[in-house]
């Protein structure tokens, strides 16, 4: 999916767990989410807390989609 | 008894109308069988007949994909075939694709089996191997009297509805589709034979070849992100409570596309995840872990971007075909240009 | 270590006053099973049902297989830590019911058990439909929360397997098979000609319906570890997950491992069998990276010439898969993975999620998309109420009749990819 959105210029990031599939499958900016089960927060902290790396994470992927790349970049 | 009847698609240069400079002749039908469609019609023997030929010219029909196609099919759709049958294009780029794309619309729209042939390496191969069943062909006409009894072989078998063997048994190109078999010793014995080959240096053949996913470009940059309309995708399998279009929880064959118009958060009384490839037990209690809206919406007020679309586009990923993510993505994409969605975050578990 | 397998052939399951094996039939109790399974508070109902090879019986939804067996001499009990006390395993002599199976079934957990057709069509894909089958169903307790009830369900079996393995204790094998794997120094010089092979036995762990025990530890928790071949054998894994029906690996399936067993075959004779590895499959990125770098390092530290590399489920494991194969293919060691397959229903896409130039040498166990036609039978052990949701099965995918299409992977262990089957996939 992440290919065909770029496909018609369209710029996407993909915030993602397993960064390797992001890879092989061909997204150019992957922002690593924190696991699989909950890809973007962390519910065992606080719900504070856990809103903030949600916040974090978005603030990353909005940060990725403004920077220009020319290849496969993981934005840490 | 009556004949099975085979309707035969050709180019202007196998009709005998001319080369390049009949190459933009319009479709034509013409009863019986004419040009390589004698060497099939005798082929084939007396229980078949090919009731008409269609000729196109090879650059009406790139220069003209949808009227091309739609003009021949009502040409095809009086003679009822039992079997189409298009080519051999050879080493053809323009014919073969025009028989790729003829083939393709006569097996959607009339619902019968279609045959082509082509040389490996014609652009229409790669286009459509995965498609249809391609006879492997020499480079040039001169390859006629081998493809013919191919084609005839297929044909039959096609037409009886008999099982269609592999690529090498049969003759066509490999189509990339992997089908089942048993085979004569089991997966574990088979992997330790190999195994025992692979240390001994000896060559020890890959029951699956690694494929070469395809690339795409780098688009350019957000430039003005406070005035950039967000859409949010997903393949961690969220949807609304008692998920409405049956998504399924893994090797999903469809998406489904729901409102989040006026929430400020996902809230757990509204969705819920069928993903079938993870504990569902923390997104099922705050849905927001996949579908960030909570702190998109925070971004939406304070200018940090410039608007959400109101709604989401979701999935299973989980054993999901890549040609399936392909198709929904190509199929939702339209939906984002329309709306105008400068920007998109997709999320996965 | 060195242990015996006894083996007494099952051809046939029988209700009787009490639980005992003669002449090749094994009769079991009903109220005493039902009985042991219900001194667990979580569950309410338990009915025991008999399915043999040929009937016309569905069996679903399939939890969990298991074959009896018991320990007849040496060191610990079966299924160590989870059922026996924790104790070493692996040596002395256990005696098996072959041919004999606990199935667990009844009201899903999630959407990832299968189904079993003892004859039709569908029967070929499944090794179940060629056991006599001691099918357990159970009844949650109202309200059970999900993780409690796959435990009590997964104990459920277990008890039941190891009262039935009980009969087997007395008994003179028909045969009697010795596995042997020596500490690793002298192991390495029985045969120094030999290639040194290994094997990395990746452990389902990802959560709900997703875990794997090793002696009772739940192998998220554990770091990639050694063991000696013949402990599964006694029941040292156990399976307490249920991925996509396909490709679960049962406890059957563990304690049958078919590239441990394919590997004795070969011992000694074109290479010699050093040790296996046990790994499990992570949620984590950060934990898929250092235990595959463990994978890695331990088949180093072994002086492995080469080794095969077996996963559980399919998805994101491909990673864990991908990266066990790309670093000990990096460390020098050459591999072979058996894998099975998810192109799609038309067979087209890629098969893997993952996909790495190191895995050249693969081993496919069959596709899983394929749709196969189930029609109807006699007897239903278990409830339909669920197909449309299993894996494998989708809306609309049921008929008046009892018939129904779905996906192979509803299958239980139809494209298990640990090599056990025949089925096989190929390029057409």
């Amino acid at each position: 999916m992440v290919k065909e959105i770029e496909r018609v210029g369209i710029p996407v990031v993909h915030i993602c767990t397993v960064v390797p599939i992001s890879k092989t499958i061909g997204a150019n900016r992957i922002v690593p989410a924190i696991g699989i089960p909950y890809p973007l927060g962390d519910p065992t902290k606080s719900a504070e807390q856990s809103k903030k790396i949600r916040r974090e994470l978005v603030e990353r992927g909005l940060k990725a989609l403004e920077t220009p790349v020319s290849e496969q970049t993981v934005f840490e | 008894m009556a004949k099975y009847k085979i309707v035969h698609y050709i180019n202007n240069f196998f009709s005998g109308a001319g080369g390049e400079e009949a190459a933009g002749m319009r479709p034509e039908v013409h009863e019986g069988a004419m040009g390589p469609g004698l060497a099939l019609l005798e082929a084939f023997g007396e229980d078949y007949e090919i009731a008409a030929t269609v000729v196109c010219g090879d650059n009406y029909f790139g220069e003209n994909l949808e009227d091309a196609t739609a003009e021949l099919l009502s040409m095809i759709e009086p003679f009822k075939p039992d079997l189409f049958i298009a080519g051999p294009a050879f080493n053809a780029g323009r014919y073969g694709v025009a028989c790729g794309t003829i083939c393709k619309a006569v097996e959607k729209e009339l619902g019968i089996p279609v045959l082509t042939g082509m040389y490996e390496e014609n652009p229409g191969v790669d286009m459509f191997r995965k498609d249809l069943i391609v006879i492997k062909t020499k480079n040039s006409a001169a390859g006629m009297r081998k493809a013919v009894p191919v084609f005839k072989n297929l044909g039959e078998k096609l037409v009886k509805g008999e099982e269609i063997l592999g690529p090498d048994i049969e003759g066509y190109l490999e189509r990339g589709i992997r089908v089942n078999y048993f085979a004569e010793k089991r997966g574990s014995e088979r992997a330790i034979e190999l195994l025992v080959k692979k240390c001994r240096g000896e060559e020890c053949p890959t029951e699956y070849p690694m494929p070469k996913f395809d690339r795409v470009e780098p688009t350019a940059p957000v430039t003005d992100m406070a005035h950039t309309k967000i859409a949010i995708v997903t393949s961690g399998g969220i949807v609304p409570q008692g998920n409405p279009d049956h998504i399924e929880s893994s090797s999903a064959t469809k998406y489904g596309i729901y409102s989040i118009a006026g929430m400020e958060r996902m809230d757990k009384k509204d969705f819920m995840t069928v993903h079938g490839g993870y504990d569902r037990a923390f997104v099922t209690e705050d849905p927001n872990l996949v579908i960030p809206l909570d702190v998109l919406r925070e971004m939406e007020k304070e200018g940090v971007i410039g608007e959400l679309a109101d709604y989401f586009i979701t999935t299973t990923g989980t054993g999901t075909a890549t040609g399936n993510a392909k198709a929904f993505g190509e199929d939702f994409v339209g939906k984002l240009k329309e709306d105008g969605i400068g920007a998109v975050i997709l999320t996965s578990t | 270590m060195k242990l015996e397998l006894g083996k007494i052939y099952i051809r046939d399951v029988q209700f009787a006053e009490k639980t005992y094996v003669k002449d090749g039939t094994l009769y079991v109790c009903k109220e005493e099973i039902e009985k042991l399974v219900l001194e667990d508070e979580r569950l309410t109902g338990a009915r025991v049902e008999l399915a043999r090879p040929g009937e016309s019986v569905r069996i679903s939804p399939v939890k969990d297989v298991i074959e009896p067996r018991v320990k007849v001499e040496g060191n610990g009990a079966v299924f160590p830590g989870v059922i026996g006390k924790v104790g070493q395993v692996g040596e002395g002599r256990t005696h098996a019911l072959v041919g004999a199976t606990v199935i667990t079934c009844g009201k899903i957990v999630g959407f990832q058990e299968g189904v079993i057709d003892m004859s039709g069509p569908t029967a070929k894909y499944t090794p179940f439909s060629q056991t006599n089958n001691v099918c357990v169903v159970i009844e949650p307790a109202d309200g059970l929360e999900t993780h409690d009830y796959e435990a009590a369900g997964r104990m459920a079996g277990l008890k039941t397997a190891v009262y039935v393995a009980e009969a087997a204790k007395n008994l003179v094998p028909d045969e009697i098979v010795t596995y042997e794997t020596k500490p690793l120094l002298e192991q390495i010089a029985q045969y120094p000609d030999l290639p040194k092979i290994g094997y990395v036995h990746m452990l389902q762990s990802q959560g709900l319906l997703h875990d794997t025990y090793y002696y009772g530890v739940d192998a998220k928790k554990f770091i990639p570890t050694i063991m000696y071949p013949t402990e599964i054998m006694d029941g040292a894994i156990v399976s307490g997950n249920c991925v996509a029906p396909c490709d679960k690996v049962t406890t059957y399936h563990h304690l049958n491992n078919p590239v441990i067993e394919d590997l004795y075959q070969h011992h000694g004779k074109d290479l010699n069998f050093v040790g296996v590895i046990l790994t499990n499959e992570n949620v984590f990125l950060a934990d898929k990276e250092r235990h595959s770098d463990m994978v890695a390092k331990l088949a180093k530290y072994l002086g492995l010439d080469g080794l095969l590399i077996t996963e559980e489920g399919y998805g994101n494991p491909d990673t864990d898969l991908m990266m066990n194969c790309k670093k000990v293919t990096q460390a020098g060691v050459k591999v072979v993975i058996i894998t099975d397959e998810f192109p799609g229903r038309d067979g087209k896409s890629y098969s893997l999620a993952d996909a790495v130039p190191e895995a050249d040498t693969m081993v496919s166990c069959g596709q899983g998309n394929l749709i196969v036609h189930f029609p109807p039978m006699d007897k239903l052990i278990g409830t339909m109420d669920y197909v449309e949701s299993q894996i494998g099965g989708y809306a609309g995918c049921m008929n008046e009749d009892g018939s129904f299409d779905a996906e192979l992977q509803i299958i239980i262990a139809s494209t298990i990819a640990n090599g056990f089957n025949k089925l096989a996939a190929r390029t057409y």
